[in-house]
């Protein structure tokens, strides 16, 4: 089973989930400009499990958002299967986000007045073919802690939430930014245990944002990035549990 | 099943449930204000309106000296015409028991058979006079000696004394309000109306085969003026008075006028009322949505739509204001119907209508829910405006920088926690500056509220006390030679007596008339005295009329135009006078002259119609019943009692408004004060309890949260004194009637009144957060990010 699973990960002939071409990215704050992204060029495949890594300011999270719908790029194309996405206006990029991405955040973001099942109804309620939030929750075993609040629950836990929330509507990319950035090394395991068996059940694109080089040996492809551009992608032949990690 | 998002909702709203009330409270009290006075006008329209149909109050008023009854066939002829009734009014002066002073009344005939044609009765106890020297007294009158169906007063008719029995105790549609002629305050004690049967009145006054009075109604469509002009052309050779038409019949003229009034306080204070509450929940708003910036990004980044989010909002700020509306609605609708009864009573109608249009707490819900969003408008779309991006990264740090006070190079007289109070102030000038003029709106409010409440009492205590200095003022049943001075200033007590002459007239400047007495002032004048706006004396000037400004201005007219006086005693002469000066006085629509000027106008020499007169009080009693027995005294009007009167004109009048202004006004300060206090709370228990990890005392972290609170309420306070005063002066205009106005005098009491009413609101406020401070959950406070 999980030989076949490498097999499949490995052939590249699969489908192009992102296909980003020369993104650029400037902030322009006043009279200075910052250049976060300088013509990136990067491919995602369906079902595979790509790992982020670079040095801090050298441009992910602004990548990952413009790939989620959140940004849009100053230059360069963004493609979605068949979709343009780079110049889509703001209405599509709702649509587009609502329907397909699922994200997970550094300081999860969970909505401290709706309990563990609230936050993840907030979105099935909104998506077109969701899990029950019950179901989705069992997923980040998380099952016996629905009724808390996230004042209620541990960093880990409210981490476990916000995977659930992501990936409750069955979204076609998970989308991470330094998700276990906040967490100790036990509870971060437990977090990129959730991931990597939504990844490996769901077949979910799954793309994670992390400054921790060990957790890039779970990847199927390791992109790192350096000063606004792609400067290297690695590839495993094999990936390690997330249980096998250690740093 | 309640979506997550409206579950979120209603669990910040129970967490902010402090705030919210004090929001809601705010709202609530501008619906009561809005309702509650809406409400009683339109009752009080309603019932006036049900009064007057049901009960015949004729259209137009006529009184003539003495006409033959076969003259009413010529009248009922005039076009437009629908029907007319002759009567027999006769004024008399009372020996009422119980009663020193001399009191008069007006004696009215009823039809020998059935009911009167128009103005008719409602009688409230009692059987309508049959016999001689029976008469129907009205209620007011009765209430005022707590008289019963079978006690009697004394009456000098016609120069002769007979005592009247009461058999019944009625309200008629034309004394709403009983005032004598002339007066602008109503004295229940000693002014009464009765009604005789018409041919023991004609008896009694020699009036048989004739009438000195005739009302009547008009046909639908005819021309009111018209059918005037013509009456006046029947009565003329009778002694006719002039015609007056239903709108400047003194009962019904002074109710629409108080009406006015109260409708003008109805339709301007709760428009500030809501105003401030809008402004409030602006505020509110705006900072909620700052402390909720993550949460709506995260909501977009999973899809949410713009609209998704300001629907969420503006969600919120109609449930608050949906709670607040309705709160208001059903206090308003309680009040309302309170105020109806206590106007009910006071007016004399007989019977109470209540009536909620359902419309009005409807509407009241729009404007509120209406303003509310407008006011939260901007904050919303904001919220929908948010790039999802920002969920992504932290909020960053806020900039501080050293503030002025440690630029300037004073910074070691201030220690940590004061400069931090300063840092915070500085860093965020809008939100303290929003929030100073939160409080100072709230505060205006007060000053306001308390502004008209003195100009009240100003006004009253100006009448006592500059304008109407005499103890009693007599009046004489004709114009008298000056020589009947000699016989007043020879009775007991007399003291000072002054000489005043009032001329009945029609005044008309081009198409407009008004029916006013002139008032002839003596010269040098020290007891009754016509005043300037600083309250001094006025020298009238030696040719000319002064008017008071409400009247010209009813006329039309301005200095130096001159004025036509048609004189409506003696042979009637009709004459020009120059007006001469405006005055700013406070009651009724009056004209001033010189008494000797009035005279030369009128051609004649030393005549006088009364005199005002300064009493010893310990001879008064025997004074006022040696003028019960003067022949030719009609009445006395006793100063005191006429300023107890217009005191409790008004405080059955605006000053139940204005009671209610403050009142509302406080709540709404409170609401003000409270909600900065709890924003400041929750936008910054993070950083306190921080604070208070690193070892502060409760106490100092109290003082950095509570002393950015005392400088925003000390600033609000001069500025709220500063709005309230334009506030005072852009409202009071429109208070103003032809029968009362207010003169524009802010006492420092207004404003300190207000400002303490502002402070004990930031006190008690800061009270209830130094006990939530002090319950502050550390570890709740850090743990969760909001
Ligand atoms: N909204 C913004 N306005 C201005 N500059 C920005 C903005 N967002 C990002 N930048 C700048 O763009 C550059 C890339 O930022 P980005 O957040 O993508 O870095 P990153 O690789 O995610 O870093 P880190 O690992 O520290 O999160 C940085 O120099 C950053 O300062
Ligand atoms: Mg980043």
């Amino acid at each position: 089973m999980e030989e076949e699973q490498i097999y499949v990960l490995a052939d590249s002939a699969r489908a192009t989930v992102f296909e980003a071409r020369g993104v650029t990215k400037v902030y322009r704050m006043g009279e200075v400009e910052v250049h976060a992204l300088r013509g990136a060029d990067v491919d995602l495949y369906e079902g595979e499990f790509v790992v982020l890594l670079g040095p801090s300011g050298s441009g992910k999270s602004t990548l990952l958002n413009i790939l989620g719908g959140l940004d849009t790029p100053t230059a360069g194309t963004v493609r979605y299967h068949d979709n343009d996405i780079s110049s889509a206006g703001d209405r599509e990029l709702t649509e587009y986000r609502r329907n397909h991405v699922g994200f997970i955040f550094q300081f999860y973001n969970l909505i401290p007045s709706l309990t563990a099942r609230e936050n993840v109804a907030l979105v099935t309620e909104i998506a077109r073919d969701p899990m029950r939030p019950e179901e989705a929750l069992a997923l980040v075993k998380l099952a016996d802690r629905m009724d808390h609040f996230p004042s209620q629950l541990s960093g880990g836990e409210q981490q476990r939430v916000a995977v659930a929330r992501a990936v409750a509507k069955r979204p076609n990319v998970l989308l991470c930014d330094e998700p276990t950035g906040a967490l100790d090394f036990k509870t971060g395991i437990k977090v990129l245990d959730a991931l990597e068996s939504v990844n490996r059940e769901l077949g979910t694109t799954t793309a994670v944002i992390t400054h921790n080089a060990a957790i890039a040996e779970m990847a199927d492809r390791v992109v790192h990035i350096a000063d606004g551009r792609i400067a290297k992608v690695d590839v495993n032949l094999t990936r390690k549990k997330p249980a096998e990690l250690s740093w | 099943m309640i979506p997550a998002l409206d579950r979120k909702l209603l669990r910040d709203l129970w967490r902010m449930k402090g705030q919210a009330l004090a929001i809601a409270a705010v709202i609530a009290a501008g619906v009561a204000m809005y309702v509650s006075q809406l409400g009683m006008l339109d009752s009080l329209r309603l019932t006036q309106h049900e009064y007057y149909s049901q009960y015949r109050f004729a259209h137009v008023f006529a009184g003539c000296k003495r006409a033959p009854e076969s003259v009413m066939e010529d009248i009922r002829g005039i076009d437009g015409v629908q029907t007319a009734e002759s009567r027999v009014v006769w004024g008399v002066t009372l020996d009422v028991p119980g009663l020193d002073e001399p009191a008069v009344g007006q004696l009215i005939s009823y039809p020998d058979h059935g009911e009167p044609l128009l103005n008719d009765l409602f009688i409230r106890t009692g059987d309508l006079p049959q016999g001689p020297d029976q008469i129907a007294a009205s209620e007011a009158f009765c209430k005022a000696h707590k008289f019963k169906p079978g006690d009697s007063v004394v009456a000098l008719i016609n120069g002769r004394k007979r005592r009247l029995t009461i058999t019944a105790i009625v309200l008629s549609p034309e004394y709403v309000y009983s005032l004598p002629a002339g007066g602008f305050i109503p004295d229940d004690k000693r002014y009464g109306v009765f009604w005789m049967r018409r041919h023991e009145l004609a008896g009694a006054s020699d009036m048989q085969g004739a009438f000195n009075d005739v009302t009547l109604t008009l046909k639908p469509g005819a021309s009111e003026p018209e059918v005037m002009r013509r009456l006046d052309d029947v009565l003329a050779p009778y002694g006719g008075r002039g015609a007056m038409p239903q709108r400047l019949q003194l009962s019904n003229w002074f109710l629409n006028n108080e009406i006015t009034q109260l409708e003008q306080f109805g339709n301007v204070l709760p428009v500030i009322f809501l105003a401030v509450a809008a402004f409030l929940l602006n505020v509110v708003m705006s900072r909620l949505i700052a402390t909720q910036r993550e949460q709506v990004a995260a909501l977009k980044a999973f899809g949410y739509r713009d609209r998704d989010v300001a629907i969420h909002y503006a969600k919120f700020v109609l449930l608050v204001s949906i709670i607040g509306g309705i709160i208001g609605a059903a206090a308003g609708a309680w009040m309302g119907r309170g105020l109806t009864q206590i106007y009910t009573e006071f007016y004399h109608f007989p019977v109470l209508v209540f009536r909620l249009d359902p419309l009005l707490p409807v509407r009241a819900l729009a404007i509120t829910a209406g303003a509310s969003l407008l006011g939260a408008m901007a904050s919303v779309r904001k919220a929908a405006a948010l790039p999802p991006a920002e969920a992504m990264r932290p909020e960053a740090p806020p900039t501080y920088r050293r503030t002025l006070v440690e630029r300037i190079g004073l910074e070691h007289v201030l220690r940590q926690p004061t400069r931090m109070i300063l840092r915070e102030l500085e860093r965020r000038p809008v939100k303290a500056a929003l929030s100073v003029l939160g409080i100072s709106m709230a505060g205006a409010l007060l000053v306001v509220g308390f502004g008209f409440i003195d100009m009240v009492n100003y006004v009253i205590d100006s009448q006592a006390n500059v304008l109407q200095r005499e103890d009693v003022s007599v009046t004489f049943i004709e114009p008298r030679n000056r020589s009947a001075l000699h016989d007043l200033r020879a009775m007991p007590g007399v003291q000072h007596a002054e000489p005043f002459r009032n001329v009945p007239a029609r005044l008309r400047f081009k198409h407009r008339w008004r029916l006013a007495g002139i008032n002839g002032v003596s010269r040098n004048a020290t007891l009754n005295r016509v005043v300037d706006e600083d309250l001094k004396p006025l020298v009238l000037p030696d040719e000319g009329v002064a008017l008071s400004r409400a009247l010209a201005d009813v006329l039309g007219i301005t200095g130096g135009d001159m004025l036509t006086l048609e004189v409506l005693e003696g042979e009637r002469p009709t004459r020009q006078v120059r007006v001469a000066a405006l005055v700013d006085d406070f009651l009724g629509l009056n004209a001033y002259m010189d008494l000797e000027a009035l005279n030369r106008l009128m051609r004649q020499d030393g005549v006088i119609s009364g005199a005002h007169i300064s009493v010893d009080p310990a001879a008064q009693r025997q004074l006022y019943r040696q003028l019960k027995d003067t022949p030719f005294v009609a009445g006395v009007s006793l100063k005191q009692a006429a300023i107890d009167n217009l005191r409790k004109t008004m405080a059955e009048n605006i000053l139940i408004t204005l009671g209610m202004t403050v009142f509302f006004a406080g709540v709404i300060t409170f609401g003000v004060v409270y909600n900065a206090a709890r924003i400041s709370l929750s936008e910054r228990s993070r950083e306190l309890a921080s604070l208070r990890v690193l070892g502060m005392t409760r106490g100092e972290i109290s003082y950095i949260l509570l002393g950015e609170l005392a400088i925003l309420v000390l600033a609000a306070v001069p500025l709220g004194c500063l709005l309230g005063y334009w506030m005072a002066r852009g409202t009071l205009a429109a208070l103003n009637t032809e029968t009362f106005r207010l003169p524009f005098v802010m006492s420092d009491m207004s404003y300190s009144v207000a400002a303490t009413v502002v402070l004990v609101a930031g006190a008690i406020s800061a009270l209830i957060v130094r006990r939530r401070l002090d319950r502050l959950d550390l570890v709740e406070v850090l743990k969760t990010k909001e």
